[in-house]
């Protein structure tokens, strides 16, 4: 499949698996978003991932900035995660998260027909979107962006233990917690981590194939910011259509790309930052 | 104009308590079985909150709205419903729909309570809400604006009631006119409650919250029928041939809003086959698990008989009648019952294409939640047989003034006007012959 020409109206849903490296640079010199292009519900191109962060991105704009910073952001390296569960455990020890509840799980997907890979996990968390269903629905604020940091929080004391939020959430994220006698979610580690100084969230921290990566996605030296601005390889996020401009990235990143990343050998990475 | 004033109703209003006491033993079997009712109801959901909801209710993080959201559901539309019919009559002035008006207010009030009760013991925390939904309030939440809407509209409710029953219809016509616009906003809003859930498609788009004017009006329509031809059961007295003339007017109605209800629905079904999303859903209401619920009670019960019998009825045949919406309030709770549980089967991964849920999730309700959502409705049937007795049949006019040359037709109950020469008797039989 290829793009003959670059136009936005006229794009199918065809998914960018086929589009090269050569051919997203093109979109990002023309400084174009392929926000919407995605294939089975998934799949989004690397410029739409950075478009969906953005508070108001779309268009032929590029914003300049992320709207947080620290803007937190975790970008996870499916072909990495080994279903360990260890972040789960270790999320359900740091914040108390009792059975049968969670903040995190991993979810399995079987593929037929490929020789080289049958299975691959998918770690989901929430995804502190930026344009949050759960925020707008809930009746009494108890849920909010937190201004600064950008992460979805809660209120505990407000919450009256409607639901709708945990309706509203496209990606499963909430429950309602006994103990807190209301709904609770993952926060990125901020109370029980991120706020006392730590730079690691309990899952990352424990995961030993460093498939949850977390960082800042405002700092062109932390690795999340690499990671996602690089050429080489695509990165999406789940359900897209729902446009919530979430702050989870996927891609599959093996251990070997990364490096090459990292150490900047083979690709350089894209920085929105500098029009080209 | 001079006229005489008449009184026509020799025991309007209130009656208080002495009324039940001299009720049938029948009546007051029936009532006894709804005391009880909700006491056990009552009992139940007060074991709920003392063990925790989530030992005892089928609710899960992914399906968390069960029976009894959809037990709210279907007060809170019954209410509006019975409101927006009623209001052709006294808000707007339809001649016909007058006699009813006080029923069908009392009972919009009565099932607003009934939906009330059962959403205290599925809320988590029903108390913070009176405290958060003022102190903290999200405009942008539907959820929010139904709440504050649905209060508002309680009170108009009640103050028109009072105005009814004070015969002031100046002010009951200008707080039910209230009443129903901000009826109309909230119930709109709850179906924005759903409409507006873009991760879930079954739900999303503006068809729910026009969807639900829609509906409520049938269901209105259906209830008036259902709790006059009952009423008139209980006591014939209420029917004179105004009343007759009302009841068929909202037969009428009802036939029409099942029609329109039909319509939605058929189309509901024919846009969703194509839509990735919705199929899933839709093909467990039509081949799958919900089958039954679909087929036998929203379709058949809920629509298809009750049109059916309605036309049949003629709007005189009053035991058809009560059947008819007899049957029809049932099929519509499934109605309520088939939105909010099969749009939350889908689990929000499924289309991800994970293992973990490749099956839709299921949802039984649990002991505890039907006798939860028992509590209304056994509190709604003990308020409207006490009513019924308390206020007498929900008579419309303590007295009217009969101006000069009229009488009160002891048939129908209308004012009639005699011609030069003309008996009584003559004037009526020339009235009646349109009827
Ligand atoms: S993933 Fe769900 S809980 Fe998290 S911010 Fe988004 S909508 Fe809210
Ligand atoms: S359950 Fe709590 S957090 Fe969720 S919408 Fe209701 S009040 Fe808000
Ligand atoms: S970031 Fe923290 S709260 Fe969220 S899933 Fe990871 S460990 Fe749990």
């Amino acid at each position: 499949m290829k793009f003959p020409k670059i136009n936005l109206d006229k794009l199918k849903n065809e998914g960018t698996g086929s589009v090269t490296a050569q051919e997203r640079r093109k979109f990002l010199k023309l400084g174009l978003t392929v926000a919407g292009v995605y294939a089975g519900g998934k799949i989004l191109s690397l410029t739409s991932a950075i478009s969906t962060v953005h508070a108001s991105g779309g268009g032929a704009d590029f914003i300049k900035k992320y709207p947080y910073n620290p803007h937190y952001s975790m970008i996870i390296r499916q072909s990495l995660c080994i279903d360990c569960e260890k972040c789960v455990d270790a999320c359900n020890s740091t914040n108390q998260v009792p059975e049968p509840n969670y903040r995190t799980r991993i979810l399995t997907k079987k593929y037929t027909g490929k020789l080289d890979k049958q299975v691959e996990f998918i770690p989901v968390l929430c995804n502190q979107c930026n344009n949050a269903p759960c925020v707008r629905a809930c009746p009494t604020r108890a849920t909010y962006k937190d201004p600064v940091t950008g992460i979805v929080r809660m209120e505990s004391k407000k919450c009256i233990g409607c639901k709708t939020c945990m309706l509203a959430c496209p990606y499963d994220a909430r429950y309602f917690s006994v103990e807190r006698r209301a709904v609770d979610k993952c926060d990125f580690c901020w109370e029980k981590r991120l706020s006392k100084g730590e730079k690691q969230t309990g899952c990352s921290a424990a995961c030993p194939t460093g498939s949850r990566t977390f960082g800042n996605l405002t700092d062109p030296e932390n690795i999340v910011y690499k990671l996602i601005h690089q050429l080489e390889e695509q990165v999406w996020v789940i359900r897209p259509a729902d446009d919530t401009k979430p702050n989870v990235f996927y891609m599959k990143g093996n251990m070997r790309s990364v490096e090459n990343i990292l150490n900047e050998q083979k690709f350089k990475y894209f920085d929105p930052n500098i029009k080209s | 104009m001079t006229g005489r004033m008449v009184n026509i109703s020799k025991k309007w209003g209130f009656h208080g308590v002495e009324a039940l006491k001299d009720a049938s033993p029948g009546y007051k079997m029936v009532m006894g079985f709804f005391v009880l009712l909700t006491l056990a109801g009552l009992a139940v959901g007060l074991h709920a909150l003392f063990v925790g909801y989530h030992h005892v209710y089928g609710v899960t993080r992914q399906i968390s709205w069960g029976i009894m959201i959809s037990a709210y559901i279907f007060c809170v539309v019954t209410s509006t419903g019975l409101c927006i019919v009623s209001s052709i009559g006294h808000v707007f002035g339809g001649e016909a729909f007058m006699p009813i008006a006080k029923r069908a207010v009392f009972m919009s009030i009565i099932f607003m309570f009934g939906g009330f009760c059962i959403i205290f013991f599925d809320i988590e925390n029903p108390f913070r809400m009176a405290i958060w939904n003022v102190f903290s309030p999200n405009f942008a939440s539907n959820m929010w604006w139904m709440g504050t809407l649905y209060g508002a509209y309680l009170v108009f409710m009640v103050i028109e009631y009072y105005f009814l029953l004070d015969q002031n219809h100046t002010l009951s016509r200008l707080m039910g006119f209230f009443g129903l616009v901000v009826g109309i906003a909230a119930h709109s809003n709850l179906g924005a409650v759903f409409g507006m859930l873009h991760g879930r498609p079954f739900w999303y788009g503006p068809y729910l919250p026009i969807y639900f004017i829609f509906s409520a009006a049938m269901s209105g329509g259906c209830a008036i029928l259902f709790f006059t031809t009952l009423g008139w059961k209980i006591n014939p007295e209420i029917m004179n041939q105004r009343m007759e003339r009302a009841v068929k007017a909202v037969t009428q109605i009802t036939i029409f809003l099942i029609s329109v209800i039909i319509f939605f629905t058929i189309w509901k079904i024919l846009t969703g086959m194509v839509s990735e999303g919705k199929q899933l859903v839709l093909m467990s209401l039509l081949t799958g698990s919900y089958a039954v619920n679909f087929w036998v009670f929203e379709i058949f019960l809920g629509m298809f008989l009750p049109l059916y019998l309605l036309i049949r009825s003629k709007g005189n045949n009053f035991n058809l009648i009560l059947w008819a919406t007899g049957l029809m309030m049932i099929g519509i709770f499934f109605m309520r019952y088939d939105i909010v549980v099969p749009g939350q089967m889908e689990s929000v991964y499924h289309s991800l294409g994970v293992v973990e849920e490749a099956n839709l999730l299921t949802y039984t309700p649990t002991f505890h939640e039907i006798m939860g959502s028992l509590f209304g409705i056994g509190f709604i049937g003990l308020a409207y047989f006490a009513g019924e007795k308390m206020l007498n049949g929900h008579q419309l006019e303590e007295h009217e003034i009969v101006p000069e040359g009229g009488y009160i037709c002891p048939g129908c109950g209308a004012i009639h006007f005699m011609e030069e020469g003309e008996t009584e008797e003559d004037a009526m039989k020339r009235h009646h012959r349109i009827w």
